[in-house]
């Protein structure tokens, strides 16, 4: 790992809500090109991270450094713009707007015309949403939505509302892509298909994932690195032979 | 000694819109629907008082408890007809037919009893408690200590009976109090009653305050009172009796200090201001949203 | 095939566009010629510009309120500065300006230009607040402007503006002219308004508010309306998306007050009171939420039934308030909803075998 170039440095990260600590002393490094795992489990914390990291939350205690920027004074458009994207483990789809419209928001902050010229429908306008909507449908074709492009967000099935979430994601042209239990309500064969995306994604965007996820098996599959979160502290972190093999776990997941 | 004269006035008319405010705040919370009709509830109760004691010939307290019953009967048969229909339409939808009933009630009002002003008589003793220099007129003094009842009695009725708290546990989730057994239409049936019942004794103090009669009366109170709830909180019982306090002095005070025309202008920008330091009212819960 | 993609008008995804611009002309069209003949009674064409201006004032609301999902209960606050802003222009310009069309379409400028500048004002701290807290806050701003405007005196004589409040202390040298005159407002205005600048204002108010939500800055107005923390973590900033609709929507109801005040000689501040705030409220959620061209027609209608059930006299505003709450009720109905869905599959299903058959 030596070679490669850290893009996410979480260094001593905690939180507290009022008395309780929910996470607390996390250190942890995301690799370009890597895809890492957070394990851990339910009311570990995880999602905390997620949400400390898209400063949904401000942490209370330690330095989030992306691509070499200190996130301490960013607020959560900032981090879309540097480059985090992510989904939600509860759905959060524009429901009401149609498949094409919820990729484009993606773009909102790549296309850069002003209201005024959208009023005019100006000719920056016009080639900017061409451009845009090119762009959205490939990659509805590569998250195997294209056909779906004009139906209501809402009314999709509940695979496909996930898949869209990525594609969303995907289109503010992140560098680091954060997904919250991606595999969460499938069945094994389209957990598969969703592990084959995930790398595809990873190698066709170049992009980092981090990944929450417990299905193990999809964990185990792709990830390089895992780390381990129990009570909002680091439990254990390394590879997925390492995870497996480690005592403490072990303990974690299956009790006393 | 005036500032404390103006202010115990100030009281007495918070009080009014205290328990207007109640109305609304109780409806809000249980069925989270703004009921714009309520403050024609009150012009409702005002004509029945009138005609009771002037037509009827009626002595106050019967004339009273005939305008409650009235109001109350009058409350849940809104309920029924118009507002249960929509359980599950959009808040919209909702707040567009509170909007027709309040149309209806005040065109109704007019039709059956023209749109001409009438003098509510002078039923409560105009005589004043002094002291010192200090002149406070007993209308005020009982208006203050009816609402002060009325808080203590809802209070108690909210925590102390089953309905009581069949009411809270519908305000925090419908669907669960209904899963525990509680008839939730009957609970929001039950705060329509109360909410209408406690319009009508409201309407009967504003009426003595200022004697005019007329088919648009509620709505200025009904505004004023809407605004005291969300000031408090809306959907918060102590919420509602403080804010109905305070916009009554802040009303008080704003007209005899600074202007009498701007005193409105002057309401509304204070709680413009309270909402903006406080974004959910005095003593409204945070909203806040789980990621 | 890609420039014809162009050509957004016949684009199955614009038809609700279409369909506004074809309605606003061709009742232009028949009206005109209506009037012109002589058919028209002079009641409707009184009617005909204010229906104008609570169209335009209506179409603004609907992008607060469905599109960017904002209760706003203060719609007529903005109308009563862009008509008083207006009154008070086209007053002072009247020597300047003599001719009725310039001035006009200066007067609403500038109406539409002081709402929309009191929207950005009042839009910092209400769209801070969220729901019932958001409405009640507009509408506390209704109430304040209509108390200030009912205190406001405005005069001009050969020295310049006076201006003085609460009381009238203004004191014109001879030949001067009292543009607002507190609660009584504006009088002796010049009616220079009419129904085709009327109806080039619907067209103007339809293509800036169809253009915008066909844009990035519609789908991020929905998308806040949809899930703010989401949208907020695709990179759009909410405050101003938000405020970007509230700006456009007060303009829009600037621009209708404007063209509202320069269409009677005498206007009085209460006019914009809190039930016309309520009014295009219900134009717009009986016209059907989002849906520009039910909201053309259910203003026309809402504002023509009290006139068209004026044989009933008295009755009229109690068959009104009962037509409302049973429109609401009927719309609603469970029963009634899966009959037009059903319906509605099986017009889509006819269409679609229509197509497959062209093909």
């Amino acid at each position: 790992m030596a070679d490669r170039k850290v893009i996410l440095d979480i260094q001593g990260l905690g939180i507290d809500f009022g008395g309780l600590t929910a996470v607390n002393d996390l250190n942890m490094q995301v690799y370009e090109g890597e895809i890492a795992g957070l394990i851990g489990p339910n009311g570990a914390g995880k999602t905390t991270v997620f949400n400390m990291l898209t400063k949904v939350y401000q942490p209370t205690r330690g330095k989030i450094f992306f691509d070499g920027m200190d996130l301490e004074k960013k607020n959560v458009v900032d981090t879309t713009k540097a480059g985090i994207a992510r989904t939600f483990q509860n759905i959060r789809l524009f429901s009401g707007l149609s498949v094409l419209d919820n990729v484009l928001t993606g773009y909102h902050n790549a296309i850069t015309y002003s209201p005024v010229e959208a009023v005019l429908r100006l000719h920056s306008y016009r080639r900017q949403e061409r451009e845009a909507r090119e762009k959205a449908l490939e990659l509805l074709d590569i998250m195997e939505l294209k056909d779906d492009a004009e139906v209501i967000a809402g009314n999709l099935p509940y695979g496909a509302q996930r898949r869209l979430e990525i594609a969303r994601a995907l289109a503010t042209g992140p560098k680091l892509l954060l997904l919250d239990e991606p595999a969460a309500g499938m069945n094994p064969q389209e957990t598969e298909e969703l592990m084959k995306m995930i790398r595809f994604i990873r190698d066709h965007f170049e992009i980092s994932v981090l990944l929450i996820e417990h299905d193990m098996k999809l964990v185990m599959g792709i990830c390089e690195r895992i780390t381990v979160l129990n009570y909002g502290m680091m439990l254990s972190q390394g590879t997925p032979e390492q995870i497996q093999a480690d005592p403490a776990v072990i303990k974690a997941y299956l009790g006393d | 000694m005036e500032f404390l004269s103006y202010l115990i006035n100030g009281l007495g008319l918070g009080s009014v819109y205290a328990i207007i405010a109640l109305g609304y705040t109780m409806v809000y919370g249980i069925a989270k629907m703004l009921n714009f009709a309520h403050g024609d509830v009150i012009m409702i109760g005002a004509y029945v008082a009138f005609f009771a004691l002037t037509n009827f010939g009626l002595p106050l307290i019967p004339a009273v408890l005939l305008s409650v019953i009235v109001c109350t009967v009058l409350g849940v048969t809104i309920e029924r007809l118009a507002y249960k229909p929509l359980r599950q339409a959009s808040s919209l939808s909702v707040l567009i037919t509170a909007i027709g009933v309040s149309y209806f009630l005040q065109n109704g009002a007019q039709l059956l009893w023209s749109s001409a002003t009438k003098v509510f008589p002078a039923v409560i003793s105009n005589g004043s408690l002094n002291i010192g220099s200090l002149q406070i007129s007993y209308l005020t003094l009982i208006t203050i200590c009816v609402c002060i009842l009325v808080m203590a009695a809802l209070t108690l009725f909210i925590n102390r009976t089953s309905t009581g708290r069949a009411m809270r546990a519908c305000s925090e989730d419908k669907g669960a109090a209904a899963l525990m057994g509680i008839n939730v239409n009957f609970i929001i049936s039950v705060t329509f009653a109360i909410g209408s019942g406690l319009a009508a004794i409201a309407s009967v103090l504003l009426c003595s305050t200022y004697p005019s009669v007329f088919p648009t009366l509620g709505a200025m109170p009904g505004i004023k009172a809407f605004t005291a709830a969300v000031f408090g909180g809306i959907g918060s019982i102590p919420g509602a009796f403080l804010g109905g306090l305070l916009l009554g002095v802040i009303e008080i005070l704003a007209k005899a200090y600074i202007s009498t025309q701007l005193s409105d202008a002057i309401v509304f920008a204070v709680l413009i201001v309270v909402l903006l330091i406080k974004p959910t009212g005095l003593l409204g819960r945070k909203l806040s949203e789980k990621v | 095939m890609k420039n014809k993609k162009q050509l957004f008008i016949f684009d199955p995804a614009y038809r609700g566009r279409t369909a506004s611009f074809t309605l606003v002309i061709a009742a232009y069209v028949i009206l005109q010629a209506l009037r012109s003949s002589g058919n028209l009674s002079s009641l409707f064409a009184s009617l005909l510009v204010p229906v104008t201006c609570y169209i335009v004032a209506a179409i603004g609301l609907n992008l607060n309120v469905s599109v960017s999902g904002e209760l706003n209960l203060g719609q007529a606050g903005f109308m009563s500065v862009g008509a008083f802003t207006a009154v008070c222009v086209s007053g002072r310009l009247v020597a300047a300006v003599s001719a009725g069309i310039p001035r006009l379409i200066i007067s609403i400028l500038c109406g539409a230009v002081i709402a929309a500048l009191f929207g950005f004002a009042i839009g910092v701290p209400v769209l801070k607040l969220q729901g019932d807290y958001l409405a009640i806050v507009t509408l506390a701003f209704g109430q304040i402007i209509k108390s200030l405007i009912t205190n406001m005196y405005l005069g001009f004589d050969e020295n310049g503006f006076q201006f003085s409040f609460v009381e009238n202390k203004c004191s014109l040298a001879p030949g001067g002219k009292m543009l607002l005159n507190g609660p009584m407002g504006a009088t002796g205005t010049q009616r220079i308004a009419n129904f085709t600048a009327g109806t080039v204002l619907i067209i103007i108010a339809l293509i800036i508010v169809y253009n915008l939500i066909y844009s990035k800055s519609g789908r991020a107005i929905m998308a806040c309306r949809d899930n703010r923390i989401a949208a907020e973590l695709t990179g759009i900033h909410i405050a101003n998306t938000k405020m970007l609709s509230f700006v456009v929507s007060a303009g829009l109801a600037g621009a209708a007050g404007a063209l509202y005040g320069l269409n009677y000689s005498t206007l009085v501040p209460n006019k914009f009171d809190f039930n016309t705030s309520i009014l295009i409220l219900v134009y717009v959620v009986l016209g059907g939420l989002g849906n520009m061209t039910g909201t053309i027609i259910s203003t026309i209608v809402l504002v023509l039934l009290p006139e068209l059930l004026r044989s009933l006299q008295d009755y009229r505003m109690l068959i009104y308030a009962i037509v409302l709450i049973l429109i609401m009720l009927i719309t609603n109905n469970e029963k009634v909803k899966t009959m037009t869905k059903s319906l509605r599959s099986r017009f889509a299903a006819g269409r679609g075998a229509d197509k497959k058959e062209a093909a």
